[in-house]
């Protein structure tokens, strides 16, 4: 009996309407603010150890902002009409910002890649020929100019370029939450530390991923990996993990504490119905472990090796990177799995396979930018230039 | 010479037949034909002043109250609804719930098929000390969570005061379904557009009632218009004890219930 008290849902409550597509928007999103940090770590900051992931990090970054709108495309009911976002916005509405935002942030990324670059391209336009030639020619839009003083005044509007797009990427995923945290209707979705949550959450999957990408790709290609740069990834990894749970913990934590009417809803949710991935996942083994494995890291670097930091910085990552998508399960599918009556639960909800909205699709949309990155490597290298070369030029550290 | 006089009088009689008959007839159906004519007109004037009944949105701002005392659970307006607008089976732009409230004050609440088919008596094992039917709908906020957060304005609040979506602009994001705290919205799984309750506004701007309003048997649900003076849901909302829905979400329903039980979610 009491059961059936416990379980009424709104008639028309009886789907879940955001789908794995939706969860993967956020992840992506973070990923690619969070990359963005990073090399802003190393061209604003001056944190000249991250020199290593500095191209790489803003490649990722524009890599992952390509296929961040994909999951949207592949959600909606017409995604023939999804450029009405950006035709007709309507500005009470915090998803009609969003053309402008991720506008914004990709001429950004844009310029800023391409000031990076610049010297790369204009050297392979001087050196190939035909279609090539043509379209490095194209890419360098007309500036040839690599004098040393160019090159100092292309750092300069880097750090500016850098310094802004510390706001925009804040922005861009801090309108990401806040698409969830203004949602007064869901007693799980609506609070203000929603926006700062994943924020902080951004920038960890962000590192991780880096640093990730940074171990296999030297690795691959048979470089050294440079301990100094990893032991500073996984240094920040560690601070902005250990804030992120503190975070998601203090939102638990106050309702729990207030004894609101949402905690009603909310208990039931997290220590039942997605207690798995909840407390199993996102909890203990996303963030204690890693939180225990960095903290190694960080506390007893004189004691590690160089290949046994490298191999606990790693795991950390690959766990944190799975802490961070088991976070935005956790939000939006778990979010849904409640009744707007505030008294009943869904059948719990399982991705399809194949089909627009499937795990096949989020798959693909999660290699195709490493596709980019690796066509683009294939050109110009993201590995950092000879130290040599940047002397002259020189702007971090 | 009789027979004579009875054929003439019959010849006579015949021709006066004859002609009254003719006249008659002629009488007849000019007077058919003028009143076939006349009534056409007639008919056409009505359809014209029918077809051209003049509704002006800025004139209206519709209310809507249900007595929850009245309700008996028996679903017409559901059935109404579901044949007005066309309502895709399992989805709802109108549904019944009943409650069950315990002496502990617990809640028992169902909707089977959204009471479309009205209720089976239910024993409940607890100790019940009320039970009512609360007929739901959307709640035409003017403070709408829908309208506000559609990122393209497809759901938009017309000049009477209702939320309504414009299909043809509509995405599909089910962003509005989200932000809707009463369940009043679904995505159409034809359309994949965002549907629910219009308030039977083809129908308003005829003059007409709503369906649910049409179809209720107890008069248990209401559509008022609060710019109308003397509106008898208009005065009863103003010297009467109604209460919305989730108040604390300052969504301003223009849905008012009477009756209420703080139960009601």
């Amino acid at each position: 009996m009491h059961e059936q008290a416990m379980n009424y849902l709104f008639p028309n409550d009886v789907h879940v309407m955001w789908s794995l597509m939706i969860v993967l928007y956020p992840y992506i999103t973070g990923l690619v603010a969070g990359a963005f940090i990073v090399s802003s770590l190393y061209h604003v900051f001056g944190h000249g150890e991250l020199r290593p992931v500095a191209r790489l990090s803003m490649v990722a970054s524009l890599a992952f902002l390509a296929v961040a709108t994909t999951p949207l495309l592949a959600h909606l009911g017409h995604p023939e009409r999804a450029m009405n976002i950006m035709i007709t916005p309507h500005f009470t509405s915090a998803m009609s910002a969003f053309g402008l935002i991720y506008g914004i942030y990709l001429i950004l990324v844009l310029v800023e890649i391409w000031l990076i670059f610049r010297v790369e391209i204009i050297e392979l336009a001087a050196h190939s020929r035909g279609f090539k030639r043509r379209f490095f020619s194209l890419v360098a839009l007309g500036v040839y100019d690599v004098s040393p003083e160019a090159r100092r005044n292309d750092k300069r509007v880097i750090v500016v370029l850098a310094a802004l797009g510390i706001p925009a990427a804040c922005i861009l995923h801090g309108y990401v939450g806040f698409m969830f945290g203004s949602v007064k209707a869901n007693a799980f979705w609506s609070t203000p530390l929603m926006p700062i949550i994943f924020l902080f959450s951004a920038v960890t999957s962000g590192i991780a991923m880096i640093l990730v990408l940074y171990e296999a790709l030297t690795k691959f290609s048979g470089r050294r990996i440079d301990g100094v740069c990893v032991q500073s990834l996984a240094q920040w990894l560690w601070l902005f993990a250990t804030m992120t749970v503190t975070l998601e913990l203090l939102e638990i934590i106050t309702l729990s504490y207030a004894q609101n009417e949402e905690w009603l809803i909310v208990k039931p949710l997290i220590t039942d119905k997605i207690a798995f991935s909840f407390i199993g996942i996102q909890m203990i083994f996303g963030s204690l472990i890693p939180f225990i494995l960095l903290g190694i890291v960080v506390l007893m670097r004189k004691y590690l090796t160089d290949t046994l930091r490298h191999v606990i910085a790693f795991i950390a990552a690959i766990i944190l990177l799975i802490q961070v998508f088991s976070m935005r399960w956790n939000v939006v599918i778990g979010g849904q799995i409640f009744s707007k009556s505030g008294i009943g639960f869904r059948e719990s909800y399982t991705p399809e396979l194949l089909g627009r909205e499937g795990i096949v699709m989020a798959l693909v949309i999660l290699i195709i930018p490493f596709i980019i990155m690796s066509v683009f490597n294939h050109f110009l290298p993201l590995a950092p230039p000879p130290e040599a070369e940047e002397d002259s030029t020189e702007v971090a550290t | 010479m009789s027979q004579m006089k009875k054929r003439d009088l019959t010849r006579r009689q015949f021709l006066e037949i004859a002609a009254v008959g003719a006249g008659g007839m002629a009488v007849v159906m000019a007077g058919g034909g003028l009143a076939l004519v006349s009534a056409n007109t007639v008919t056409r004037g009505l359809g014209r002043a029918f077809g051209e009944f003049e509704y002006d949105p800025t004139k209206h701002r519709y209310i809507y109250l249900v007595d929850i005392e009245k309700c008996i659970g028996c679903g017409s307006c559901v059935r109404a609804c579901e044949l007005e607008n066309r309502v895709p089976k399992h989805f709802f732009r109108t549904w019944i719930e009943r409650y069950h409230i315990s002496r502990s004050g617990e809640s028992f609440i169902d909707s089977p098929n959204g009471g479309r088919d009205g209720f089976e008596p239910q024993v409940m094992g607890a100790d019940v000390t009320k039970a009512f039917f609360v007929p739901k709908l959307c709640n035409h906020c003017t403070n709408s969570p829908c309208v506000q957060l559609c990122p393209v304005g497809a759901s938009y609040i017309s000049p009477e005061g209702l939320v309504l979506v414009d299909s043809e602009r509509c995405i599909g994001c089910s962003y509005c379904v989200q932000a809707c705290p009463y369940g009043s919205r679904f995505i159409h799984p034809e359309t994949h557009t965002a549907s629910k309750c219009s308030l039977c506004y083809h129908r308003l701007t005829k003059g007409l009632k709503t369906a649910c309003v049409q179809n209720c048997p107890t008069g248990a649900r209401k559509l008022g218009d609060a710019k109308t003076l003397g509106d008898e849901v208009a005065q009863i909302i103003a010297t009467s004890e109604v209460h919305l829905l989730k108040p604390e979400l300052h969504t301003e329903p223009k849905c008012y219930y009477l009756g209420h039980s703080g139960e009601v979610r």
